[in-house]
């Protein structure tokens, strides 16, 4: 017979869902599908994110804080799912910190943002992270570097991300100009996830802002209500 | 011919040696007619809110196995510490096992710090554990506590996402209960207020979703005291059989009278026994 090749059984579906009383969207992994943007502008950096999580078609939670800081002026932008990518995060915060020591100075944007490819390069087909290493460090000032789903490392002027991003490339190529203020940087994010939340169920909530710079982070929340109105209704 | 067999080493992580055999059963079983046990689930209602003072847990008590009630009054608010307590919502197994690992490291972790355990620290370990088991650990969780901090609430998902918010709700009623939440949660509420919240939400969860019922069990959390309401409020009383009444016996008395089932036969066999050694042993209590 046949050697015992232990082959990894396909699991491929859940467990079956026989029991009808639990609905389905309680077996849904909890996604981020988002909405998230980062600017470089002269001094540093803006970002920005909705505040949506959903598991399946229910939100689960309508405030979330995408923004998560991983050092004093470095933060990173997380869409895809919740569990990778705290997880995700978690794991280089600690790297970072440690590093950080290590040197006695603090971080560059550009390591950490190398430390997220490293583990969504490795962990790729396990993984399911969108991630925006934002920041400002002595060497090079306001820096954006994109590290998409597959483990890829690009830094950009400008990065948008997440399931709501596909709605507003042709808005941000056609509003982004290179040498904006930190202001006008603001303006730009903050409609363009607006113009995002407006078309992706998947995105929603409030608007998220950050800027970070020499001189720290500052961090402001848009509520529904105050949001621009774009009218096409 | 000979085959050849190369032993692995233990590989960590989940083992899913037994998934083909299930499938296999499953298979097999469906053309006899029979299905698979289904595991025992808390389709659940769990929800917690954080007051003025506090953190107040709530849970429905119904443990469903399909569609059968598997118990009605389990125990769904889980003790972590003494100042930190977890709703679980999903897989029973998973939840209790779960959350009684998780409180044991946590009380080793706090005599090594000799500090208070904190809801965060809690947390941490909860979600690691939980995105280490890729969600095959059906536990959706409610942890709520107070520390040197302040109160803390977090909804814990079993693919190992967490959420720090005011108010949660898990399981398979939380639409019903976060609706009631939506609603009328305001911060900074009163004790009693917030207990009637909570009831409220449970409570809808109850009548408004198959999954759940039974009663309404609370845990109110505050700094240096707990209290563990169980029950809290009997939503479904059962209902008294008409015989009882007249016999004024209490309710959920399953004997039956002598003389219910007629004597055919009786033999009496003595067993002849003699006692071949008798010797006392008698305790160590030094």
């Amino acid at each position: 017979m046949a050697a015992a090749t232990s082959m990894m059984p396909v699991f491929g579906h859940q467990i079956s869902p026989k029991n009808d009383l639990v609905p389905d969207w309680t077996r849904q992994e909890v996604s981020t599908g988002t909405t998230i943007m980062a600017v470089e502008y002269d001094g540093g950096v803006v970002i920005g994110a909705d505040s949506r999580t959903t598991t399946g078609a229910y939100i689960a939670n309508r405030v979330t804080d995408k923004l998560t800081p991983i050092h004093d002026r470095i933060f990173c932008c997380r869409s895809g799912s919740a569990a990778d990518t705290q997880a995700i995060a978690d794991v280089v915060t600690y790297q970072l910190g440690f590093h950080s020591i290590e040197l006695d100075e603090p971080p560059l944007v550009e390591t950490a943002a190398n430390l997220f490819k490293a583990s969504c390069y490795r962990y790729r087909e396990e993984l399911m992270a969108g991630i925006l290493v934002a920041g400002w460090d002595r060497r090079k000032a306001g820096q954006v570097y994109c590290v998409p789903i597959g483990g890829m490392l690009v830094r950009q002027p400008v990065a948008v991300g997440g399931s709501g991003s596909s709605y507003i490339y042709g808005f941000m190529d056609s509003n982004y100009k290179p040498g904006m203020s930190k202001e006008q940087c603001l303006e730009l994010t903050s409609a363009a996830l607006t113009l995002a939340m407006e078309r992706d169920g998947s995105s929603g909530g409030v608007v998220r802002l950050a800027s970070i710079s020499e001189d720290g982070v500052e961090r402001r929340v848009i509520l529904g209500n105050q949001l621009t109105k774009f009218s096409t209704h | 011919m000979a085959t050849l067999t190369v032993s692995r080493l233990p590989v960590g992580g989940f083992s899913f040696e037994n998934c083909k055999r299930n499938a296999v059963l499953e298979g097999e079983g469906n053309k006899l007619g029979w299905s698979m046990p289904a595991a025992r689930k808390t389709g659940t209602t769990i929800c917690g809110i954080v007051y003025k003072d506090g953190v107040i847990l709530g849970a429905d008590t119904r443990a469903t196995e399909g569609m059968v009630v598997a118990d009605k009054n389990c125990s769904k608010i889980h003790f972590i510490s003494s100042n930190i307590y977890c709703c679980g919502a999903g897989t029973a197994a998973d939840t209790e096992m779960t959350t009684q690992i998780i409180s044991s490291n946590l009380e080793l972790h706090s005599l090594s710090t000799g500090r208070v355990p904190r809801v965060a620290t809690a947390n941490r370990m909860l979600k690691q554990m939980l995105f280490r088991y890729q969600g095959y650990i059906g536990a959706a969780l409610v942890l709520g506590g107070v520390d040197c901090n302040g109160p803390h609430l977090y909804s814990i998902y079993p693919h190992g996402s967490t959420d720090k918010l005011p108010y949660v709700t898990m399981g398979s009623g939380s639409l019903a209960a976060m609706a009631v939440f939506e609603d009328r949660y305001k911060p900074d509420m009163e004790e009693e207020d917030a207990k009637r919240l909570v009831r409220d939400a449970i409570a809808a969860g109850i009548f408004n979703d198959l999954g759940s019922g039974s009663n309404i069990d609370l845990c109110v959390i505050t700094k240096g005291n707990v209290d563990y309401i169980r029950p809290h409020d009997e939503a479904n009383k059962k209902g008294v059989r008409l015989a009882e009444l007249e016999a004024l016996t209490p309710t959920g008395d399953y004997k039956y009278k002598r003389g219910t089932t007629a004597v055919l036969t009786k033999a009496v066999t003595p067993l002849d026994l003699e006692l071949l050694e008798e010797s006392v042993q008698t305790m160590d209590t030094s």
